[in-house]
């Protein structure tokens, strides 16, 4: 099975199957008839594992839930977590948590921008073929993403390190100096999103605005990231505490993945749109002008131009790394104390792609006796397939491989998380 | 020599590449775990010259078999056309090349796989294939 001998070796894929997800759509003449979109989901199989451990394990086990966005998954458990033991964390570790959550939205949105969802609007088919006209803006994506990726590495991430995040606070607290190192990296990765805006508001956008129920965090001080009450543009305003009663999960047969709908109204939108049109006025002047120069206003209601608005957000997480850096003193104790005890304690955090929703419950020697774990893009699978029952309506003329590429643009604008949810998109779209 | 093991440890026997990583280091060779992802894996091999990536792979042969391909010279990958994060290593080798930043050696060492459930335990043929590969990278280590 060598290369070299010059027979053909058909290999279907090399795998790197973290999640799977199929998009099926029928079209009865001008109607559309049915939408399912299936997606695979390993958080069910988490919350079996966490069953009987101790919630010290809580921030390693849950961080290889998803390899775009462990830092999400470790902030969300031990928010949980502390709630649920009734501590409270230091103010220096509460902004250390802020930094690492910057770290991962530079990360993931640097991903998603330009590598995954430049190329549809652009008009090729991946980042490959994008990257022999574009070599510049693929280069800045590179370099973006591994700025991000230096913020997470230094305070931890996925590997087993010396910092890292635990209940209480992190292993250990890194120094003032080993932040200051990155200053020139993230003064360069800021002037970098803020072109990044201005480049994305110059793509085409499909006219498609939906009437959106959009759900974040909202915090009175700053842009959400590990804090807040949950709210929408329809009157929610809840204690994460009170998710479960608002929120309700359901079983639909074409996916095993649950589906989440609000209670009595039905699905609803997470994710950038939702945070940027709930939280505008809480983005620092740099990012606001940013939007407002490209006339990029809440509320927003095309998911397509979410890649300008995760555009605003990578100048967000930009500027709100170099504060944090700025204002960073090492906390006296790296971790308050987590000592064993029985409590519930639910948090909710903003994920690059929507809030992600935890719960815990511990009993008197610190073990998890349940968990319950609700990702953001199970959030938004209902509301996704809700566009493009409306989306795929607008392209009953088109054909057949035209319309399926839209479709898959449409689906691309939710950046489903890469394992968390789906991996291998296959549509199929049916005719009658 | 630059050793890179790439896959997903929850998802049975895409464990491979991280598989052979961990033994060779258990043998005192330098290697490093990847997650496959493009710009990951362009990072990590920026700088070497001289670069192994190791990872799971579904073709049509038995599971467990051990595949080598010349980085410079892989064969034609079937991508998934509609894949919305579907980037891993070939897609990095392409992307790469584009960007002219592909080693200037760069071996891929392939084990098949057959099973690739959340949460599933590495299939005893892949577990063979892994033994083998680390066999193999391991001469060629101490060959250095």
């Amino acid at each position: 099975m060598n290369g070299r001998g010059g027979r053909t070796i058909k290999v279907d894929t090399l795998a790197r199957v973290e999640g799977e997800g199929a998009l099926y759509i029928k079209m009865a003449g001008e109607r559309v008839a049915d939408v399912k979109l299936r997606i695979y989901e390993p958080p069910r199989l988490f919350e079996a594992f966490l069953r009987g451990r101790h919630f010290s394990e809580a921030p390693d086990i849950t961080a290889r839930i998803c390899g775009i966005c462990p830092i999400a998954y470790q902030m969300s458990a031990v928010h949980a977590i502390e709630r649920a033991l009734g501590i409270k964390i230091a103010p220096e570790v509460r902004l250390l948590r802020r930094l690492f959550y910057c770290g991962e939205w530079i990360e993931s949105h640097a991903l998603h921008v330009y590598m995954l969802h430049a190329p549809d609007f652009l008009g090729y088919p991946d980042v490959i073929e994008m990257a022999k006209d574009h070599r510049a803006v693929v280069e800045k994506a590179l370099r973006l993403k591994k700025i991000g990726n230096r913020i997470v590495h230094l305070l931890g991430g996925r590997e087993i390190h010396p910092i890292s995040a635990a209940v209480g606070g992190f292993h250990k607290a890194p120094a003032k100096s080993q932040l200051r190192e990155l200053v020139s990296d993230l003064e360069w990765a800021l002037e970098a999103s803020l072109e990044t805006v201005r480049w994305t508001s110059t793509l085409e956008f499909p006219h498609f605005e939906q009437d959106y129920e959009f759900v974040a965090l909202r915090h009175p001080d700053e842009y959400p990231y590990n804090e807040g009450r949950l709210v929408s543009n329809r009157g929610l305003d809840i204690d994460a505490a009170e998710y479960e009663d608002r929120f309700v999960e359901f079983h639909v047969k074409h996916s095993n993945a649950l589906q989440s709908v609000l209670r009595g109204r039905g699905s609803y939108l997470v994710g950038p749109l939702a945070r940027f049109n709930l939280n505008f006025d809480k983005l620092p002047e740099v990012a606001q002008k940013a939007a407002l120069e490209v006339n990029l206003k809440p509320p927003v209601k095309n998911l397509f131009r979410s890649i300008v608005v995760r555009a605003v957000e990578l100048v967000f997480a930009c500027a709100e790394a170099l504060r944090v850096i700025k204002e960073y003193e090492p906390p006296a104790a790296p971790r308050v104390p987590a000592p064993d005890r029985r409590g519930v304690g639910q948090a909710i955090t903003e994920a690059p792609r929507g809030i992600l929703y935890h719960r815990y419950a511990i009993d008197e020697n610190g073990l998890i006796v349940t968990a319950k774990i609700i990702p953001p893009t199970s959030q938004n699978q209902k509301r996704i397939e809700d566009d493009l029952r409306e989306y795929a309506a607008q392209l009953v003329a088109w054909p057949l491989d035209e319309a399926t590429w839209k479709c898959e643009q449409a689906v691309r604008c939710y950046d489903p998380c890469i394992s968390c949810a789906t991996h291998f998109l296959k549509v199929v779209v049916e005719r009658e | 020599m630059l050793i890179l093991g790439c896959g997903n440890r929850q998802r049975g026997d895409d464990a491979a590449g991280i598989l052979v990583a961990e033994r060779l280091r258990a043998l005192g060779i330098a290697a490093e775990v990847c997650s496959g992802e493009v710009s990951d894996l362009i990072e990590a091999w920026t700088g070497a010259d001289d670069v192994i990536v190791i990872d799971a792979v579904v073709s049509a042969a038995p599971a467990g078999a051990v595949h080598v391909w010349d980085g410079q010279r892989l064969p034609t990958f079937a991508t998934s056309a509609g894949s919305t994060h579907g980037l891993g290593v070939a897609q990095a080798i392409k992307l790469a090349r584009a960007l002219n930043r592909l080693p200037s050696r760069l071996l891929v060492y392939g084990i098949e796989g057959k099973n690739f459930e959340m949460g599933s335990e590495v299939s005893p043929e892949v577990e063979r294939g892994v033994e083998e590969v680390v066999q193999r990278l391991s001469r060629e280590a101490r060959r250095e």
